[in-house]
């Protein structure tokens, strides 16, 4: 069984009795795992199908399941507990809150699941560990560089040990090179075994991934899967360091 | 998310945004503390009303008082014989629910004079021994005059300490209390021996203030304010005392000499060649029986006070004191009651006001303060549109934000209480040190709770509509938000 399910999902917006049609009919698998790329220009319906299979929203039509629970009728109460416990988020703009310092940021997911005190505390850090931002635990995310930034997004959306992780233009707003090293973190946290899904516009990045999913005028226009087609996978930065699978 | 960490995370946030959190509780601060000094202020006024109206004979004293006849009884206007000793008799043997008789005869325009000096007391009283229990007095030093010498209708004396000062001096003036027992004074040129003198009257909080003046050190004496406690003097405080400081002021200004006394000595024309053919009580049966009257002093009583057995029955007791006083005055209704009840009626509906009034400007300000805290806590939520959105993102839920924003509010709301009740002491404290009289302002442990209970309320009905609004924010569309 596949980590998430898609069956014929639709997603319309009404607007000025204009019917849109954000999603037409998707169907879609992403297994536990995995490490995809969701593409597609803006306005193609990338966003809405990430916000779908991040349980940020429900779908029109359709059932989605993910990690065999049916969202697609769920409360809004069981979405915020299902994002809470099974997604993480990484954004463009890190979305970190800047009143709270690095450790506070990460133990925030924590803090919503009712964990306690000393086990928030040991977690938030090992997720520091993973993303190799231990030593900035205590400092306000305005007294990092953008990288550092999203690092910690990123361990607060590891912290709560998530079935998967949406990346929404992770590195749209960091310069090339942070970008390279957050795309590989997030290449060796899939070696890691984590279900990762980026959603960009890039192709560049897009090729990262094994598998990549096309989204055009709200359809699924490409499911490509490198490793099936035996292709080389990724740009040069992760050719010149393979990986031991 | 646990309601401490809500708590705490409420607290950071107001610690962040300290300035404009202080200018929010500033409301909530008004409000308590203008709730718990305006009840402080009313709980002084009753104490002071409640003194007062002990100081004067509580609630169970009723006074039976002259009346113009009424219109349709006009004609039998000679017939009346006014309140005389055959009303008391009368009360005493056929009224059950009156438990105590206590006639008083006035005399106006005496003076009391000793070596130079010399009064003219507001209270000059002829009446029965049992006139100190009706009326609340205390005799301090010496002893009551009894039966015996009203049967003997003999010279003696029992003043209040305020005559004491005007004819000896207050211990203020010579630095130690003189106690004038056994000494003698004239009374309308007649001698009078002082045989007793009641205790001092003072409200509790004058008590209070003299008992912790005579503590300081005695050269302070000398140099303070000469201050007396007489009704003579009464001029001179510039009318700052208050209604109770009054009542306690005239009670203290008393002389009590026996009935028969005041009788024979002060109410015949003839003064004291009248001739004394024994007691009023014995002789009164025949006072109004033509040949003796002419050669009797005015045999009518100034006032009758009786005490009410069980104030549950003043209404009967009353009507029978009322009926039993028709029938010994034939009929003729020359006469009323006067009963302490019109004048608490009166305190209690002058408090009832205040409270009300006050209750109403505190719960204004607390209601202005609510509003300005609704007020930041909407600005503050369309500051931190992001950080809802953030939040619901990994996880908070409907409840979560809610909480969060309501917890806000209420901490607001709490600490402003807090400090409101900070303030109101210190404005109590304050309006205290303005007016060191009577009705001095006292603080009720109720009335803080009351206020604080109302501030926590006012923060939750504040911080509702904020909450919600926060709670149901779409979190994508809260995370687009710039």
């Amino acid at each position: 069984m596949a980590l998430i399910e898609l069956r014929a999902v639709s997603k319309i917006y009404h607007l000025g009795g204009e019917e849109i049609r954000a999603l037409d009919n998707v169907d879609l698998d992403i297994n536990s795992g995995e490490f995809i790329s969701i593409i597609g220009p803006s306005g193609s319906g990338k966003s809405t199908l990430m916000h779908i299979l991040g349980c940020l929203d429900s779908p029109t039509k359709g059932s989605v399941k993910l990690d065999g629970t049916e969202i697609a009728s769920a409360s809004t109460r069981e979405l915020a507990r299902i994002r809470n416990e099974k997604v993480g988020f990484v954004f463009q703009f890190f979305n970190l809150l800047p009143k709270l310092n690095v450790l506070q940021n990460v133990e925030l997911p924590l803090v919503y699941a009712g964990c306690g005190f000393r086990e928030r505390r040991k977690r938030a850090l090992e997720a520091l560990r993973m993303v190799d931002m231990e030593n900035r635990a205590n400092h306000r995310p305005m007294q990092l560089s953008g990288g550092q930034q999203q690092r910690a997004a990123i361990a607060r959306a590891l912290v709560n040990r998530p079935k998967i992780v949406f990346a929404d233009e992770p590195t749209g707003n960091l310069d090339s090179h942070t970008g390279e090293t957050i795309l590989k973190l997030f290449h060796d946290l899939s070696q890691q075994g984590s279900t990762i899904a980026l959603v960009t516009h890039d192709p560049e990045i897009a090729a990262v991934t094994p598998r990549k999913i096309e989204i055009r005028d709200g359809k699924i226009a490409q499911n490509v899967d490198a490793r099936l087609s035996g292709q080389q996978v990724g740009p040069k930065f992760l050719v010149t360091q393979p990986s031991p699978s | 998310m646990h309601l401490l960490n809500a708590v705490w995370v409420g607290l950071k946030e107001i610690w962040a945004n300290k300035f404009r959190s202080m200018l929010t509780m500033l409301g909530i601060i008004l409000g308590v503390s203008s709730l718990v000094a305006m009840s402080a202020l009313v709980k002084g006024m009753e104490n002071g009303m409640k003194e007062a109206l002990i100081a004067i004979g509580g609630l169970e004293k009723v006074r039976v008082e002259e009346q113009d006849i009424p219109v349709w009884q006009q004609h039998l206007a000679d017939q009346a014989v006014g309140t005389t000793m055959n009303d008391v008799q009368a009360l005493i043997r056929s009224a059950p629910l009156i438990t105590m008789v206590v006639p008083e005869m006035r005399t106006r325009n005496i003076t009391m004079t000793r070596a130079g000096k010399s009064l003219s007391p507001y209270n000059f009283i002829g009446t029965w021994p049992n006139a100190i229990e009706l009326n609340q007095h205390v005799v301090a030093h010496g002893r009551m005059f009894n039966a015996l010498d009203d049967e003997n209708a003999r010279n003696v004396c029992v003043i209040g300490t305020a005559v004491r000062d005007a004819l000896f001096g207050s211990p203020e003036q010579i630095g130690r209390e003189i106690i004038p027992v056994g000494e003698f004074v004239n009374i309308n040129n007649q001698r009078f021996k002082i045989i007793g003198m009641f205790e001092h009257y003072e409200s509790d909080q004058d008590k209070k203030r003299r008992m912790s003046e005579t503590t300081k050190p005695p050269e302070s004496k000398g140099t303070g304010p000469e201050r007396s406690r007489g009704y003579g003097s009464m001029g001179s405080k510039g009318g700052s005392r208050s209604m109770s400081g009054f009542v306690f002021d005239l009670k203290n200004n008393t002389v009590y000499i026996p009935l028969n006394t005041m009788w024979l000595r002060f109410r015949a024309t003839s003064g004291t060649s009248a001739s004394g053919t024994g007691s009023l009580g014995r002789s009164s049966s025949s006072s109004t029986s033509g040949s003796t009257a002419e050669f009797l002093p005015d045999p009518r009583l100034s006032t009758l006070s009786v005490k009410i057995a069980d104030i549950d029955k003043m209404d009967q007791a009353l009507q029978q004191a009322k009926n039993v006083i028709l029938h010994s005055h034939r009929g003729i209704e020359d006469f009323s009651f006067r009963t302490q009840e019109n004048w608490s009626d009166g305190i209690n509906q002058a408090i009832k006001n205040a409270r009300m009034s006050g209750g109403i400007i505190s719960a204004i300000s607390l209601l202005v303060g609510g509003i300005g805290i609704m007020n930041i806590m909407l600005a503050s939520i369309t500051e931190r549109v992001r950080e809802i959105g953030i939040r619901k993102a990994i996880g908070a839920t409907f409840f979560d934000v809610f909480t969060q924003i309501l917890v806000e509010s209420v901490v607001i709301a709490i600490l402003g209480g807090l400090a409101g009740l900070f303030a109101s002491n210190m404005l109590v404290k304050l309006l205290i040190l303005l007016s060191p009289m009577e009705n001095t302002p006292v603080i009720t442990v109720d009335s803080m709770f009351l206020a604080f209970a109302f501030s926590v309320a006012v923060g939750i009905l504040a911080g509702l509509f904020p909450a919600l609004k926060a709670a149901k924010l779409n979190p994508i569309q809260a995370l687009r938000y710039e």
